[in-house]
């Protein structure tokens, strides 16, 4: 019997079918839906006989625009997850009042609200943003590719493999009730034995290797790889918030990997960093996850502003007012990022001058960031404004962003905060600049950037039904809580005794309903735009009178993007090029070099989501299996040198002359 | 002004190039920024070995623990791999294969023997009943010179894949790109270990 019970522990490690929460019904129904969703998906992409395009096309890829597209397609599917937990919470938050308990038991309803954070901001935001820079920026100074094309699928499949580790904590196990940043002590040995905040871990420190990884790779890209003639202040804004965003994740995504090691030590080996006895020190903690924390935020929100920027400049028929000034303010919070992350805990007690400086700091950061809301309202103003579906995202954004900005100022102040910390007034601030501000953002450049993907654009009626249920919604969901805030209504609550509160959650999840039709809104926006594609095709590759060279090339681009490299003399480069007259080549084309594909990195990227699950049960033999895998994949794969090809000069005739036929088909 | 490098009058400005362009290598740059993000991990071990390095929760300080001759040792075998690593590079710039692979030998039996070394003073500590177990302070010992010591393994591993490729292929320029790569790596490792010497050891025994 005992021997039966170490076989089964070295077996199994701590699973047990206990494990399986099959006694959840909610869960349970989810588990049937995504089933019957994997299965259909399955048995479609059978039927069309799409496996083998899928591996070659897709998931071995290292060409930068399909990484790009698996990356936003990522965020979409994480986002309908993310949403829902959201959903679950505001309904719930709506109903407990008195002696409702509601429908979601403490510990269930803390798994969701730490889920929901998570999956919000690293498998929502990050691949959103990471997936729009992937695409644009190679395209933006008239590159190939980027520096690295391997680690590039590379970085994709380990995001994927983070996000699938998490995804697995719902149906296998749990998942962590210590909130989205895991504080010690709660998250620590003693307060959370259970495998949830393991699953948060490792599914992090998967997904952060390949946030780092891509971060690298797209600073070596802007800076090596720009077209001649494309000095620095010549780049498109949205390759200088990008650059800043991949300096910050370079420069911060490390910290995280460190502090997350160190509490794995804590929970792993029994190390006493975090902890509250033998010299431990939780608030070491706090501040080290801050400061990769605070340079998150502006990690998501730059290429947002640079998205705002190429539109607003667009659809304005203008050059984008300030430029300099633009550059030097992304510049200005790229460095102050990183000397506020105390404001985050200024209730911790490091006395008066601590939290001066760090609430200044905060302050000061307003400048650059309204300096940039002057210099769009500066573009608007005499241009010929088109209202497109992206630049009423962009108009949406600017009111609620200068919202949320101005509530982060009062709760720059330290007196201020003392009041306000951990109360639901931050929570409708943070909602109010990461909705208001990087998801605004991110759809408006799926909007602005699809024709260029797909050539053809979206449809704009259910974009326009899209825009308005997320922004009235967002003011439904959100400035109630602000409200709420402000009586000194605590954040995480799964009960509240006071009746008189209710009105207010009330509002907000008829907020969340108005959201939820946003969402499904888009999804309408995306199936019917798919269906009337022919009539909403674009041959010219410039559907938008664009002004940047990702416009210069067709859509969707050949996978070289330009067949001859282009030689920038302006900034806007492409509109300086219609201005002059430019003629497109139609003779003379070279073979291309081009990187191979390949299907390493989707190989490690499975193995690292076996070797995570070992560790978090303490299946100690599949965690040193997988490792020793990856280990001997890595190696063996760079005995490889042959890693690239030309595309012949002959076939880089045919796709260009096909262009040149549907050019003219439209003149 | 925004006009200085258009074309003079009558000319057409050029678009685009007719050949085929190739920009510089990344590589370098890529490897630099790694191991920049590297070395803030070290930076927070560090940061972390400042804050709780004198919490030794009535246990053992680096007084009673460290053995400064057998650390100087130490530090002196991985000083010479650095050095070795530098003729290795020397002898692949004169395109000389036989020696650049002694070099590297050479500097794999140093990192070795630094690598045994260490391992030896952790088991001896362990012994002791210091283990990483034992206070907030040895929990960041361990963390920092382990970390330090698990990069020096990956290095070593690097080390013997290089010189099995070189063998196979010769110096052809991605071998010589990625010895390049190691040889940053390698002499980075050197710098943080100096940082550790001074910091850890030296001044933890002379408080």
């Amino acid at each position: 019997m005992f021997s039966n019970l170490d076989l089964q522990k070295f077996v199994f490690g701590r699973f047990t079918l206990a494990d399986i929460p099959y006694h959840e019904p909610i869960l349970l129904v989810t588990f049937a839906g995504v089933a019957l969703g994997g299965l259909a998906v399955v048995g479609a992409i059978t039927y069309y006989r799409f496996w083998g395009s899928l591996w070659r096309d897709w998931v071995t890829s290292v060409d930068h625009k399909k990484i790009g597209i698996m990356y936003v397609i990522l965020a979409l599917v994480m986002l309908l997850r993310g949403f829902a937990d959201a959903l679950l919470m505001r309904s719930q938050q709506a109903i407990a009042f008195g002696s409702n308990e509601g429908y979601l038991p403490p510990h269930h309803y803390d798994q969701i609200f730490t889920a929901h954070g998570v999956i919000m901001i690293f498998f929502v935001a990050m691949p959103f943003v990471t997936g729009l820079m992937n695409y644009v920026v190679p395209l933006q100074i008239g590159a190939r590719d980027v520096s690295f094309p391997f680690l590039n699928n590379f970085s994709f499949w380990m995001t994927t493999a983070g996000a699938i580790i998490i995804m697995i904590s719902l149906f296998v196990g749990e998942f962590s009730r210590a909130t989205w940043l895991g504080y010690p002590p709660l998250s620590g040995a003693d307060m959370s034995p259970g495998v949830g905040v393991d699953y948060w871990i490792w599914g992090l420190q998967v997904a952060g290797i390949g946030t780092l990884l891509s971060g690298v790779n797209l600073i070596a890209t802007i800076v090596k790889m720009r077209a001649p003639g494309m000095t620095m202040m010549k780049l498109p804004v949205f390759v200088w918030t990008s650059l800043c965003t991949n300096v910050l994740i370079v420069a911060a995504f490390p910290i995280l990997t460190a502090v997350l090691a160190l509490l794995t030590l804590d929970r792993y080996v029994g190390t006493h960093f975090f902890t509250n006895d033998l010299g431990g020190n939780p608030m070491m903690y706090f501040n080290l996850i801050w400061i990769w924390g605070h340079p998150e935020v502006y990690i998501l929100i730059l290429p947002a502003f640079g998205i705002f920027s190429e539109v607003t400049s667009t659809y304005c028929g203008k050059r984008l007012f300030g430029y300099a000034s633009m550059v030097y303010a992304t510049v200005v919070i790229t460095i102050l990022s990183y000397l506020v992350w105390l404001h985050h805990f200024f209730t911790m007690g490091s006395g008066a001058n601590v939290n001066s400086f760090f609430g200044i700091t905060t302050m000061i950061i307003s400048i650059p960031t309204g300096a940039k809301i002057f210099n769009w309202l500066f573009t608007m103003y005499r241009g010929r404004i088109r209202f497109e579906l992206p630049m009423l995202w962009t108009v949406g954004f600017m009111v609620t962003f200068v919202i949320g900005g101005m509530t982060g100022v009062l709760l720059a102040v330290p007196p201020a905060d003392f009041v306000l910390h951990n109360s639901l007034f931050l929570i409708a601030h943070f909602h109010n600049v990461i909705i208001g501000g990087v998801l605004f953002g991110m759809f408006a450049g799926v909007a602005y950037w699809f024709p260029k993907a797909f050539g053809f654009k979206l449809d704009p009626f259910w974009g326009k039904m899209s825009f308005w249920f997320w922004l009235v919604g967002f003011y439904f969901a959100f400035m109630p809580l602000y409200v709420l805030g402000l009586m000194g209504v605590t954040r995480r609550a799964q009960h509240f005794d006071d009746p008189s509160l209710q009105i207010w959650f009330v509002i907000a999840a008829f907020g969340a309903v108005l959201i939820l039709c946003g969402i499904l809104s888009f999804i309408v926006q995306l199936v019917v735009s798919v269906r009337n594609r022919e009539a909403l095709r674009d041959v010219t590759g410039d559907p938008w009178g664009g002004r940047t060279l990702e416009w210069s090339t067709s859509s969707p681009p050949p996978d070289y993007n330009f067949a001859f490299t282009p030689v920038i003399h302006d900034l806007d480069a492409w509109h300086d090029m219609k201005n002059r007259g430019y003629a497109r080549p139609l003779t003379g084309y070279r073979p291309i070099h081009m990187p191979k594909n390949t299907g390493t990195g989707a190989i490690l990227g499975a193995l690292s989501v076996v070797f995570a699950f070992g560790m978090i049960w303490y299946i100690w033999w599949m965690a040193a299996l997988a490792f020793v895998a990856m280990f001997v994949v890595t190696v063996v794969h760079t005995f490889n040198y042959n890693r690239d090809y030309h595309i012949p000069a002959d076939a880089v005739v045919r796709i260009e002359n096909q262009r040149t036929a549907a050019l003219a088909g439209r003149v | 002004m925004m006009h200085t490098d258009t074309a003079p009058p009558g000319t057409e400005p050029v678009f685009h190039l007719e050949e085929e362009h190739h920009p510089e290598g990344s590589t370098l740059l890529g490897f630099w920024l790694y191991l920049m993000s590297d070395c803030l991990i070290f930076a927070v071990l560090f940061a972390t070995y400042g804050v709780l390095g004198r919490n030794y929760a009535a246990g053992p300080s680096p007084k009673d623990l460290f053995d400064l001759p057998l650390v100087a040792l130490n530090t002196a075998m991985l000083l010479f791999s650095s050095i070795t690593y530098g003729f290795a590079m020397l002898a692949m710039d004169k395109g000389r294969q036989a020696a650049t692979q002694g070099w590297l030998a050479v500097t794999g039996l140093f990192g070795l023997a630094f690598l045994g070394i260490e391992l030896y003073e952790f088991s001896h500590l362990i012994h002791e009943g210091a283990g990483p177990q034992r206070s907030a302070f040895l929990s960041a010992f361990f963390t920092l010179v382990g970390t330090h010591g698990l990069h020096v393994t990956c290095g070593l591993i690097w080390l013997v894949v290089l010189m099995v490729q070189v063998g196979q292929r010769g110096l052809i320029p991605e071998n010589q790109r990625r010895l390049m790569c190691l040889s940053m790596f390698w002499h980075f490792l050197d710098v943080i270990w100096i940082g550790v010497f001074t910091f850890v050891y030296l001044m933890g025994v002379l408080q």
